[in-house]
């Protein structure tokens, strides 16, 4: 492949330039892991408080669309790691199509989520705008919902930020694809996968509890 | 024409994706009591194992990027442990 | 030889500092806005000073002090204390004494300022638009229901600033693992590095979750959920958990740089080896490690757990034990060296003494019974200046002293420096040792007022801190003039072994004209040493 620029003068090489980014990327993912540990805790210090409001309102939670949207970002997961795997000069064009697919499965959880939202808004489940749940297990519920808010709304900006920057480094690679370019896409990938990653697990903390007992 | 297949690995932990959730999401309609929340947060964390492995890599990577992938979820083993621990002990 | 261009001649334009990537001016940049940011904090800090000389009200109305200790704490911790050595020193120092050309993502580097300008610019407008009451901690349900200041203003800019010292700390972990020069190895790095190293672990993994801790807080104050309000099932003992899993490794970041500072001093002036340099570089890690196991030690009389209190108060003394590991080894280190009191020296003597007062009364809060005693009163107070000024900022001081003259090519005088350091010294204690006994003594703090019997500790308090501010004002004159006006400095003014002194004062735009290569242990100051030829 060939190299658009020279190495930056801190580096020696190539590969080191490329595994030095790919480092960098996994510290900030371990960063990521620890601003949605905070949220995992107040999840579960007020499941635990409230394990029956918390069962309660994940029944009022959309599980087909969670499980689609599930499907889709699992999909895109993998649209992604199939270009990384095939990219090179020869290959560019599927490379790009790939990352679109991908960046649309992207769009289309969004969708989806949006859809969702506006269908809570009309159940009156959403916390500080419209919430209004009679019995004694509102306040657990409440819990709940606000934790389903700003968790899913944290997870839908990463989504926004992964698909802006597949777009532009699909557009950027699809003249001619540099090694910056991989490393670049390489980079994009890793933290795409984690955001991936955080979804499977607010899936099975948002979506799964409380649906044998229904 | 270089081949522009996605190698099987890829494939396998796709559908081995797919699978894992329509598994997750028929157990969570069985009565299990307590088992529920386990048989979730394992499957979860079986999925999470394979994108970890297989999509990102991490199969193929050693020491150091392996350190830095588990530093995360250690701390965060710190922080869900520590944290949860008062509130599970007041009295 | 010294080529005739250095970083700072390379480019006169403004763009050329706006939009630099190289380190050191990234550096510069910080060291600028730093000193801004002190002396505001300085000035809420000597407002609260002026207002404690007397018993009664008579500068400022409860609400309007409130505001002041506030702004003196946000102010101080995030916006000086968390980016002081690592931002500035650090910045400067850590692709030089590992031998590379720049921090292996430069342009992070500087994105990590501009976002710090921003969080910087956020916390000072709320601050002047009517000032914050909540103190420094936030804590709820004051912060979310009853305080009626411009709560989500600052904590959005505190919010803006910790992304800032994430990347900070992700490009120093990368680079100290990739960017080493040939033959450095671990044990080979000098031991600021293993602190900053350290300090960035903490950076990186501690600073999200304030960041989710105050992003639900100013939810909960927003959209008025009760996220943390009891009354619908909330639990505000939580944001105290998150707050402090952050603000307790946090306090480590604060001391960690200067411990790693005072190494580098302590070596230099002893001219000897750091002893049991590997005791030094895994206790710093030690520390980074065990200090996010202590944080519920702020929380003793919040109505956690007996279980919790008793295993962070068992923590809390177990990460005492690296920190004194590191005081024996200093004092080890000046044990039959050849010491000389030059002024970085005598900050650094300070800063032991200093330390070593801060981490001992931090035992006493240790104890579960004693700090039932001592919560919320000026005995804490003074403990965590002891560390937080007494050690990090005469440490801060002691480093820039040190390397001033690699940073501007510059010397500055030797007759000001150190009447500067030992008036820091005494400025310090005269400050804030009778806080201990007004603490011990039961005076709260956050209070305007106090009963007329703690005057005199309070008076004596308030002319330490006189002395303390004329002392911090004066190396803004003495190195103000030494930057302009000073004696050219040589490569090399200490006889220093580090990689950063065999490059030219100033460094050269890539540090290096050749890529160094390391073929022996930091610290050898002996005869083999100075024999050397220097390549400067």
């Amino acid at each position: 492949m060939p190299d658009s620029s020279a190495v930056a003068p801190q580096y020696a090489s190539i590969p080191h330039r490329d595994h030095t980014a790919e480092l960098g990327m996994w510290v900030f993912i371990a960063t990521e892991v620890l601003l949605f540990g905070g949220l995992i805790l107040a999840y579960f210090v007020y499941r635990h408080a409230f394990p029956q409001g918390f069962a309660e309102g994940s029944r009022h939670t959309e599980i087909v669309i969670g499980t689609a949207n599930t499907a889709v970002l699992l999909t895109s997961s993998f649209l992604v790691a199939w270009a990384i795997e095939i990219f090179s000069p020869a290959t560019i064009r599927i490379v790009t199509w790939l990352l679109i697919g991908a960046a649309c499965l992207g769009l289309l959880f969004i969708v989806l989520k949006g859809i969702e939202y506006s269908k809570e808004y009309d159940e009156h489940l959403v916390p500080g705008i419209d919430f209004l749940f009679a019995g004694p297990l509102a306040n657990g519920v409440q819990l709940f919902f606000i934790f389903y808010f700003i968790a899913t709304a944290i997870h839908a900006l990463h989504m926004l930020i992964g698909i802006c920057l597949l777009i532009t480094l699909a557009t950027l690679c699809r003249k001619a694809p540099t090694t910056r370019h991989h490393a670049a896409l390489h980079s994009a990938a890793l933290y795409w996968h984690f955001v991936d990653v955080a979804w499977i697990f607010l899936f099975a903390l948002i979506y799964l509890p409380g649906r044998s007992a229904s | 024409m270089t081949d522009w297949r996605p190698p099987l690995a890829l494939i396998g932990a796709w559908l081995g994706l797919l699978a894992l959730l329509a598994l997750t999401v028929t157990l969570a309609y069985v009565p299990l009591g307590a088992g529920n929340a386990v048989v979730a947060l394992t499957i979860g964390t079986i999925k999470a194992g394979l994108v970890a492995t297989i999509f990102m890599e991490l199969w193929h990577r050693r020491g150091l990027t392996l350190v830095f992938a588990g530093a995360g979820l250690f701390w965060l083993g710190i922080l869900l442990y520590l944290g949860s621990m008062d509130f599970l002990t007041r009295t | 030889m010294m080529s005739d261009t250095n970083y700072l001649t390379t480019d006169f334009t403004l763009r050329s500092w706006f939009l630099t990537t190289d380190h050191k001016r990234i550096a510069i940049l910080y060291f600028a806005s730093l000193i801004v940011f002190f002396f505001i904090g300085g000035a809420a800090a000597t407002l609260i000073r002026i207002e404690l000389a007397t018993p009664q009200a008579d500068l400022v109305s409860s609400d309007v002090y409130n505001r002041l200790f506030t702004m003196h704490g946000i102010i101080m911790v995030w916006f000086f204390l968390i980016p002081s050595i690592p931002n500035t020193l650090g910045n400067f120092i850590v692709p030089l004494m590992i031998g590379a050309r720049d921090l292996a993502f430069p342009r992070l580097n500087l994105m990590s300022w501009y976002i710090f300008m921003l969080g910087g610019c956020t916390t000072l407008f709320a601050i002047f638009a009517g000032g914050v009451d909540t103190g420094w901690t936030f804590y709820t349900p004051f912060s979310t229901l009853y305080s009626n200041s411009y709560v989500i203003v600052a904590a959005a800019g505190v919010f803006i600033a910790g992304f800032s010292s994430i990347l900070t700390g992700l490009n120093f972990i990368v680079t100290i693992h990739r960017l080493r020069a040939p033959g450095l190895t671990w044990y080979r790095l000098p031991l600021f590095l293993w602190s900053l190293y350290a300090t960035s672990v903490i950076l990186v993994l501690a600073t999200p979750v304030l960041a989710i801790t105050l992003l639900l807080m100013a939810t909960e104050r927003f959209f008025g959920v009760g996220i943390f309000d009891p009354r619908i099932g909330g639990d505000p003992l939580l944001f105290q958990h998150l707050f402090w899993f952050y603000s307790h490794p946090a306090v480590y970041i604060m001391i960690l740089p200067g411990m790693g500072v005072i190494n580098e001093l302590i070596s230099c002036f002893s001219r000897k080896q750091v002893f049991g340099y590997k005791f030094v570089a895994w206790c710093s890690l030690a520390i980074a490690a065990v200090g996010f196991l202590v944080w519920g030690h702020h929380m003793f009389v919040s109505g956690q757990s007996l279980v919790a209190s008793l295993v962070f108060s068992f923590m809390s003394f177990i990460v005492a034990v690296p920190s004194a590991i590191k005081v024996f080894n200093w004092t080890a280190t000046l044990h039959k060296g050849s010491i000389h009191f030059d002024a970085p020296m005598l900050y650094a003597l300070g800063f032991i003494g200093l330390f070593t007062v801060g981490g001992l009364t931090g035992l006493f809060l240790a104890c579960l019974a004693y700090d039932v005693h001592a919560t919320d009163t000026y005995f804490v107070v003074a403990h965590f200046h002891y560390i937080m000024v007494g050690g990090m900022v005469t440490a801060y001081f002691g480093g820039l002293h040190y390397w001033w003259p690699k940073i501007t090519g510059r010397l500055y005088s030797e007759y000001w420096a150190r009447t500067a350091a030992v008036l820091i010294f005494f400025g310090f204690n005269l400050t804030f040792f009778p806080q201990f006994i007004l603490g011990a003594e039961g005076m709260p703090r956050r209070y305007h007022v106090y009963p007329p019997e703690f005057q005199v500790w309070n008076v004596l308090s308030s002319g330490g801190a006189t002395i303390l501010a004329v002392a911090y004002l004066m190396p803004l004159f003495y190195l103000g003039y030494s930057a302009f006006f000073g004696k050219r400095a040589p490569a090399n003014p200490w006889d220093a072994p580090g990689l950063e002194w065999q490059t030219s004062s100033p460094p050269p735009e890539h540090n290096f004209t050749t890529q160094p290569v390391v073929t022996r242990d930091p610290y050898q100051y002996n005869e083999a040493f100075q024999a050397e030829p220097q390549n400067a």
